[in-house]
């Protein structure tokens, strides 16, 4: 029992980053009906601003300590942070601490901007257009995108870690009466953030007007043109809001693994297979399978299964995705008409 | 001639004379001078032209005559490799045998997967063929050790079994005695010439698998393929059944790049789970639509620009920018190599991106539609632009 639940909270996690990016994919497939190779490039740009804030609020100036000396007894210089002049250093300290979190609010403006001027500049010209040279565009843009990071940011793993408050593990089982349910902090509170982002969007589309002229749009665009209504203009905002929620799931995903210059590439594969299984254009579905791959995964990952088929954990998220397209051709909650062939 | 016509039989003459002619014809510049460095003559790189050439003919066949974008084209790639290097293992180090096999596993393998892949068409497909490629490259890394050797890759060892091995034969991969390292270097002047008996056998083998492809592209089996691209819908309605034509043409273009993944381990006998991975599926995909979809001459010349580029745009460094910037002011010397910098060594995969998207917007028809644009503005019809005009006869949509 224990094990169960441990290995359902270690699926939530990943789980909520395939849902995140899930989610990012179908929003966009669902309204201008292109298939972002991209979006994982997206997820990696939002890693990636939470590393640029981190690095900002490090920029710092040398300052010679006199209380401090070296070996030869000469004043040290010391690097103070710009923020410890204007705060002080111990508030400079927490906020450089807080980084990550910070890096939500610097990540929404940069992410709409990239969102909106991936959309004006490049998708736009792509509607009329096959859906092979949509996918083989936003692949290309994602080799680029991917590659500028890369010179920018260079090839490794760049530490980013997570406020000390949320650093330790939180005893899970203590709380239900079971034990050795041990769980990092930072994970719930991912968990919990992909919740809120989640809720939000669903609560934006279905209680808002914009989101009911885009569902609208979703089902009909062209008697909603008709209705006088620009779709377009709202279309392209949702392609905004798909960017910000995946760079939000690469900011807080910061802290859980080292952002590098792959990482997008490596969510993606797998985030198109959650969409395909949980169904193309379908947002609860992509949700839905967003969290069942992960959970799936990390079952397969333990110990116990891996004895009974080994390599199960590598490759049992296509093993289902082949299962699921073969028998359920339109995934776990497709609509009929949505991409039938 | 040979069951073609007379412009598929050109075609054919021409890419044949320029295989033959390759290490002369890509070796331009004096071993001497400082343009040396853009030469491409050397065995190891034109042995990959063809070898990519042949992967992208077969991908072709199937992407640019049915229409389906297979992601996982690398999973054939990788069989291949590791049947070839399995016959080393086993039997000897010529590479009859191991290019047979290579040529049935992958064909077996490509059959069962497009049997399942191609129940879904569009994006389903990529995306099944994509898992499939990617379940290949995580067993073979993982389970599946004990036959690909994991992560250090599949090689020949010397407490192998080899039981045909003889004690004169070679003990490098060779064809019947012929070394596939040998090269007759050849000094004209201040030029230097390799002749590789390697390169000389992909190539061979790469003209048979074009001329295999003309055939192909110009039978009722290619028409029907056309069709499949076209409209299925009203392909049923004639009464005939898609799914068997496009199956074939996946075990075809399966085999292709299972031929190419087995060339490549008879020339350095090494076979890795990395060939499998989705990368290389996506650059057999990147070389084919630079070159230009669903024409014959296409995927070659796009298997050879990615592999030039990459070798030459790999090997530059700062220090070479300095040198050509060198005539310069100082100031714009240095803000020139500034600029170009992202592009060229590591990031030379940037390039490649940005020469791709530019290619995908502004020339969907790839090198070849290329070609034919500038062949249109200059009017009349020249010799050197017979490729292109063989290659109009497909138009690439």
């Amino acid at each position: 029992m224990e094990a169960i639940i441990l290995q359902i909270l270690n699926g939530l996690d990943k789980g909520s980053a395939y849902a995140l990016i899930a989610l990012g994919l179908t929003l966009i497939f669902g309204t201008l009906g292109v298939v972002n190779f991209a979006h994982g490039a997206l997820f990696m740009i939002g890693a990636f601003c939470a590393v640029t804030l981190q690095r900002l609020l490090n920029l710092s100036h040398e300052v010679i300590d006199d209380t401090k000396k070296d070996f030869l007894g000469n004043p040290l210089k010391v690097d103070v942070p710009y923020l410890a002049d204007w705060f002080g250093a111990d508030a400079a300290q927490t906020i450089i601490q807080w980084s990550v979190p910070l890096a939500i609010l610097f990540s929404i403006p940069i992410m709409i901007l990239v969102g909106i001027s991936m959309e004006r500049g490049l998708i736009k010209h792509f509607y009329k257009r096959p859906h092979a040279d949509q996918i083989l565009v936003t692949f290309g843009l994602a080799i680029v995108l991917q590659e500028i990071i890369k010179a920018f940011f260079g090839a490794n793993p760049i530490p980013t870690p997570a406020p000390p408050a949320f650093t330790g593990s939180f005893d899970f089982g203590a709380l239900i009466g079971m034990e050795n349910i041990i769980y990092p902090y930072w994970r719930m509170v991912y968990f919990a953030f992909a919740m809120v982002v989640i809720a939000g969007v669903f609560a934006f589309l279905q209680f808002t007007t914009f989101g009911m002229v885009v569902r609208a749009g979703m089902a009909d665009r062209e008697t909603v043109g008709m209705l006088g209504i620009n779709i377009d203009r709202r279309f392209t905002i949702m392609f905004a809001i798909a960017a910000c929620v995946a760079g939000l799931a690469g900011v807080m995903y910061t802290p859980i693994n080292s952002p590098n210059y792959h990482m997008g590439m490596d969510f993606l594969v797998i985030s198109f297979v959650v969409v395909v299984v949980g169904g193309m254009g379908s947002l609860p579905g992509a949700v839905l399978a967003g969290f069942v791959l992960g959970i799936l995964e990390a079952f397969a990952s333990m110990n116990e299964v891996i004895d009974i088929v080994p390599g199960i954990n590598q490759i049992i998220i296509y093993l289902v995705a082949i299962i699921v397209l073969l028998t359920r051709p339109r995934g776990l909650m497709g609509r009929k008409g949505v991409m039938e062939e | 001639m040979l069951g073609l016509a007379t412009k598929d039989f050109v075609l054919l003459l021409v890419v044949a004379v320029l295989c033959l002619f390759a290490p002369v014809l890509l070796n331009p510049f004096p071993e001497t001078s400082d343009l040396a460095q853009f030469n491409a003559g050397y065995p190891d790189l034109m042995q990959r032209f063809v070898i990519f050439g042949i992967f992208a003919i077969g991908f072709n066949i199937l992407f640019g005559l049915t229409g389906y974008l297979s992601f996982g084209h690398a999973a054939f790639l990788g069989v291949g490799s590791y049947s070839v290097v399995w016959m080393f293992k086993l039997l000897n180090y010529n590479i009859v045998p191991g290019l047979l096999l290579s040529l049935v596993v992958s064909g077996l393998f490509a059959l069962a997967i497009g049997y399942v892949s191609l129940r879904r068409s569009g994006i389903y497909f990529s995306i099944l063929t994509l898992a499939f490629a990617q379940m290949s490259f995580a067993l073979a890394y993982s389970v599946l050790t004990p036959i690909t050797n994991g992560e250090t890759g599949l090689q020949v060892y010397g407490n192998d079994p080899q039981y045909l091995q003889g004690d004169s034969a070679p003990n490098i991969p060779h064809l019947f005695g012929m070394t596939m390292r040998a090269t007759e270097t050849v000094e004209f002047g201040p030029w230097l010439w390799q002749f590789n008996a390697g390169y000389y056998f992909c190539a061979v083998v790469m003209l048979i698998a074009f001329y295999l492809a003309i055939r192909i592209f110009r039978s009722p089996f290619g028409m029907m393929l056309r069709a499949v691209k076209s409209n299925q819908q009203r392909m049923r309605y004639t009464g005939l059944n898609p799914r068997p034509y496009t199956l074939a043409a996946f075990v075809i273009s399966g085999m292709y790049a299972g031929l190419a993944g087995g060339l490549m381990a008879s020339m350095d006998p090494l076979a890795g789970a990395e060939r499998m991975q989705w990368t290389a599926s996506g650059e057999v995909v990147l070389m084919t639509i630079l070159g230009g979809t669903g024409t014959l001459i296409g995927p070659v010349l796009g298997a050879g620009l990615i592999k030039y580029l990459e070798n030459i745009l790999s090997k530059i460094n700062d220090n070479i920018l300095h040198q050509w910037f060198a005539f310069m002011p100082d100031g714009l010397e240095d803000f020139l190599v500034a600029i170009v910098h992202p592009f060229i060594g590591k990031g030379w995969h940037l390039t490649l991106g940005l020469v791709f998207m530019a290619v995908v917007i502004f020339l969907p028809g790839g090198l070849v539609e290329g070609g034919q644009r500038i062949g249109r503005l200059f009017g009349r019809k020249k010799p050197a632009e017979a490729e292109a005009k063989a290659a109009a006869k497909t138009p690439a949509e």
